[in-house]
């Protein structure tokens, strides 16, 4: 469903992504893993257009995404979760949702706010709060939840257990299993291996933005060589 | 500042009933000043652009009901229809003329530093003056009483028009209604998201573009609102648009940009101060105004409600180095120009040695400005201040002293370069928008000294007889003496720009917290450069002054700040050269156009629009990528 081939990014003079491929089917959850400076958001950025890419393709079902704006890339099904969350504090729960609704798309069940309060359902309790006021996890459900109003075909999540207590990282992983199990497709970032293994199908190894593995994540999983030669800090 | 309210005033006797009175002028001026300012804060939360042109939206406002309430189809409805129609429909084509100038304009410049997205809206400021000039003509015109609301109600015994009693509603009114706007629809919810991270709604798939026209409509609509209902109020007048825009950047600046609570209760505190004021000091009354500006931001620098700004901001320019040794061409450049500078003039003839001796002046005015804008990072709406400050020292002293030239040359430098450092201590301490602001708070109260202490400055009438000694009297002896001073301050100040001082000046532009971390005491570096550089200034206001003979408060006012803005702008920040050919391009441009058409300010607006959509650093950059490319 996204294939990605060659793609090149810059922030003004410095060359982060050096030529980055990969493919990833529909209903998959495919994890981009590397160390700390990999180039991981980078790549999500790129893809979503906010780092617009010097060289390189990206198609969603055969469509160039590339060179796009990212308003026109978010509503041709992309939704975006970003590492640093980007909620809007000064909004509300309810408001912040608001700002992610978009129409419904053919063959998707739609997304609302009770839908979403029921995949969150710690959100539910806290509509008129403001999102300021929202401890770090809950901060994560909701820039997910946004999102998800866009009724996006394929979500970008950028390491999602960052900074977070493992109960809830667990609460995390439960929810995007589920998201998964409803037929999502998931591009996703980590650096929580136990994460990862929980939810990803393939995985791809960046480091100094390049590919240095791809493969499925069970394979990852068992082969601790590999493990260190690309994670281990 | 100049609105007295309506009502019976007894300056004798501030009996209870006239304070009254006074604090229920100060409520409807503050509705009307809420209006406006409302609209601007607005723009500027999403768009992040201070536009000058907001003041004259509000002007073309007023003009627009007058027209249409009473001469235009409307008209012929009269009564109720008539006007209240021709008022709602004002404003909504200013909406639509806002939302126009967006579209055309200013979105290809939201990415282009802070500095030329004002150079824009000033340009269009240039521009809307001469099409009301020449649809309107330059008479003031009188609208009618509003229907309904003719007359006068009696307040412990004091007359009160009903129209200021309608007014003092409207303000908090409009409040309310755009709190349900912001609040309770998709649209508000989506502004205030993009106020706080506009790329984030964007990354949700929401169009940026259509928020941010739909931004302008909202706001300038609300200027043209403004500007509509001050018709049965006052006359409208072609200055209504810098006199507007002042007072409301006050308001929104002292409220918080971005707020509206914010901006309603700034325009409170000011309509009331000001109201007030005229009772206890009716000679200060604009010192006062700005004064409490200035309070405001050194106590809360970011206005009273406002928030320290989120997230990333706005890209700007990322710092530059030090532009290496001029090219070889345009050193040959200078030194030809430079000999024909020396040896041409004897040839020429009164009126060009008046006009190269304007322009030297005007070089250095532009070169102190580069000081502190370029190497230094810090900008200023207001560095006319020390231009004056300059003129003045040198035109007091022969007034009051009658001291000659000598004396006036020497004294200029020391005189603004004090001021400057009395100012730069406040202004110094912030940065960006609400450092340009305070500069410019700065500027008005220095002006209105000269326009208000009439006993010293003579006021709106200047003062007379500031001629050069003897020997300099004649057009040519004043060309080389200008040449001279001229040429020694700015050579002076890029000997500064380009001494261990100068390192450290850019240093703390381009990194404050490295700058810190190796002994660099940034404030106090900021602030000796802001006071060199209003010395600078002083120098090339007090030559301006014997050029001409007298000083007016007009050699301090905000356009000739903006003139040096333009200037610095025009040559392109970061170039050394810059500020010489940029004050040389405009002031050449100016004075070839003004003799040319009476529609110079359009001309040269558009002009400027044109520089700063094709050409975004500045014509010495231009030249430079020409070569480099
Ligand atoms: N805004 C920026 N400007 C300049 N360089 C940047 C910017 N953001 C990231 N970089 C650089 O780009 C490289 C890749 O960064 P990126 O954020 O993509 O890494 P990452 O794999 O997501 O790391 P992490 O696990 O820490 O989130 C890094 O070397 C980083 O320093
Ligand atoms: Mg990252």
């Amino acid at each position: 469903m996204l294939r990605v081939e060659g793609l090149h990014a810059h922030y003004g003079r410095a060359h982060i992504l050096h030529g980055v491929s990969l493919a990833l089917a529909k209903g998959e959850v495919l994890c981009l893993l590397g160390r700390n400076g990999a180039g991981k958001s980078t790549t999500m950025k790129a893809i979503m257009g906010l780092v617009p890419p010097s060289a390189g393709a990206v198609l969603l079902d055969e469509r160039e995404l590339a060179g796009q704006p990212p308003h026109a890339i978010a509503r041709l099904g992309l939704g975006y979760v970003p590492e640093e969350r980007r909620i809007f504090a000064g909004l509300t729960v309810s408001e912040n949702l608001e700002v992610g609704r978009r129409p419904p798309r053919a063959g998707l069940q739609p997304w609302s706010a009770d839908r979403i309060f029921a995949l969150f359902p710690a959100l539910a309790t806290m509509r008129q709060r403001a999102a300021s006021r929202m401890s770090g996890g809950e901060q994560q459900m909701l820039a997910i939840a946004r999102t998800l109003m866009g009724n996006p075909t394929l979500l970008l999540l950028d390491e999602p257990s960052e900074g977070l207590a493992p109960v809830v990282v667990e609460r995390m992983a439960v929810a995007v299993a589920k998201l998964k199990a409803e037929g999502l497709s998931i591009l996703l970032s980590e650096q929580n291996l136990g994460f990862a293994a929980a939810v990803a199908d393939q995985a791809v190894v960046l480091e100094s933005g390049s590919v240095r593995h791809t493969g499925p994540m069970a394979e990852l999983m068992r082969d601790a060589e590999l493990r260190a030669k690309f994670l281990s800090v | 500042m100049s609105r007295c309210g309506a009502g019976v005033r007894s300056r004798a006797d501030p009996a209870l009933d006239t304070l009254v009175i006074q604090a229920l002028n100060g409520l409807a001026s503050a509705s009307s000043l809420f209006l406006v300012a409302s609209g601007l804060t607005v723009i500027f939360g999403v768009s992040r652009i201070v536009n000058f042109a907001h003041g004259s939206f509000y002007m073309l406002g007023a003009y627009l009901a007058w027209t249409l309430v009473s001469h235009g189809p409307l008209a012929g409805l009269g009564g109720f229809w008539g006007f209240w129609g021709g008022i709602l429909l004002a404003a909504l084509a200013i909406g639509l003329i806002g939302a126009l100038a967006e579209m055309t304009i200013l979105r290809r410049i939201y990415r282009a530093p802070e500095l030329f997205q004002l150079l824009a809206t000033f340009a269009l400021v240039l521009v809307v003056q001469d099409l009301v000039l020449l649809f309107w003509g330059p008479d003031d015109k009188f609208g009618p009483r509003a229907p309904l609301l003719r007359g006068a109600v009696e307040i412990l015994g004091l007359r009160f028009p009903r129209y200021e009693l309608f007014l003092i509603a409207i303000g908090p009114v409009m409040l309310g209604l755009l709190w349900l706007l912001f609040h309770r629809t998709r649209f508000g919810i989506l502004l205030r998201a993009a106020t706080q991270d506009r790329e984030m709604v964007a990354a949700l798939g929401v169009d940026q573009r259509l928020l941010f026209t739909g931004v302008f409509f909202l706001g300038s609509a609300l200027a043209g609102l403004g500007g509509a209902l001050q018709l049965p109020r006052e006359a409208v007048t072609i200055h209504m648009d810098m006199a507007i825009i002042v007072q409301v950047f006050v308001v929104v600046v002292v409220g918080g940009l971005g707020s509206l609570p914010g901006a309603f209760l700034a325009a409170l505190l000011i309509s009331e101060l000001h109201a007030f004021g005229i009772l206890a000091f009716p000679r200060i009354t604009l010192v006062l105004v700005f004064l409490v500006m200035a309070v405001v931001l050194v106590l809360r620098p970011h206005g009273l409600l406002g928030r320290e700004p989120e997230g990333a901001p706005p890209a700007s320019e990322a710092g530059q180095p030090l532009p290496g040794p001029a090219p070889r061409w345009l050193r040959g450049l200078g030194w030809a120009a430079l000999a024909l500078l020396l040896a041409l003039p004897p040839f020429l003839g009164e009126y060009p040695l008046i006009l190269l001796a304007d322009f030297a002046a005007l070089v250095l005015f532009a070169a102190s400005l580069h000081f502190i804008m370029g190497p230094g990072g810090m900008a200023s709406f207001g560095h006319a201040a020390y231009f004056g400050a300059g003129a003045y020292a040198a035109a007091l002293l022969a007034r009051h002293l009658a001291a000659p030239m000598e004396a006036g040359l020497i004294a200029a430098p020391f005189f603004a370069g004090l001021v400057g450092l009395a100012f730069g201590w406040f202004c110094v301490r912030l940065s960006g928008v609400y450092s340009a602001m305070l500069t410019l708070a700065f500027a008005q109260i220095a002006w209105s000294l000269a326009f208000q202490w009439i006993e010293v400055t003579g006021g709106d009438n200047g003062i007379l007889g500031v001629w050069p000694s003897e020997w300099a009297r004649g057009r040519l002896a004043f060309w080389y003496l200008s040449l001279a001073l001229c040429g020694l301050g700015v050579w002076l100040l890029r000997r500064a720009i380009h001494a261990p001082f100068g390192m450290a000046l850019r240093a703390q532009r381009d990194s404050p917290l490295r700058a810190e971390a190796i002994g660099i005491d940034a404030f106090r570096i900021r602030w000796l450069a802001f006071a060199l550089a209003a010395a600078a200034a002083g120098v090339a206001g007090s030559l301006f002054a014997y050029g001409k003979g007298s000083v007016f408060p007009s050699s301090l006012d905000i356009p000739r700040s903006v003139d040096a803005l333009l200037m610095v702008l025009l040559g392109g920040v970061q170039t050394l050269s810059g500020p010489v050919l940029g004050a040389i391009a405009y002031a050449g441009l100016q004075e070839q156009l003004a003799r040319l058409t009476d529609l110079w300010r359009l001309v040269l607006g558009l002009v400027i629009l044109a520089l700063v959509l094709f050409f975004p650093s500045g014509l010495a950059g231009a030249l430079q990528r020409r070569r480099g490319a």
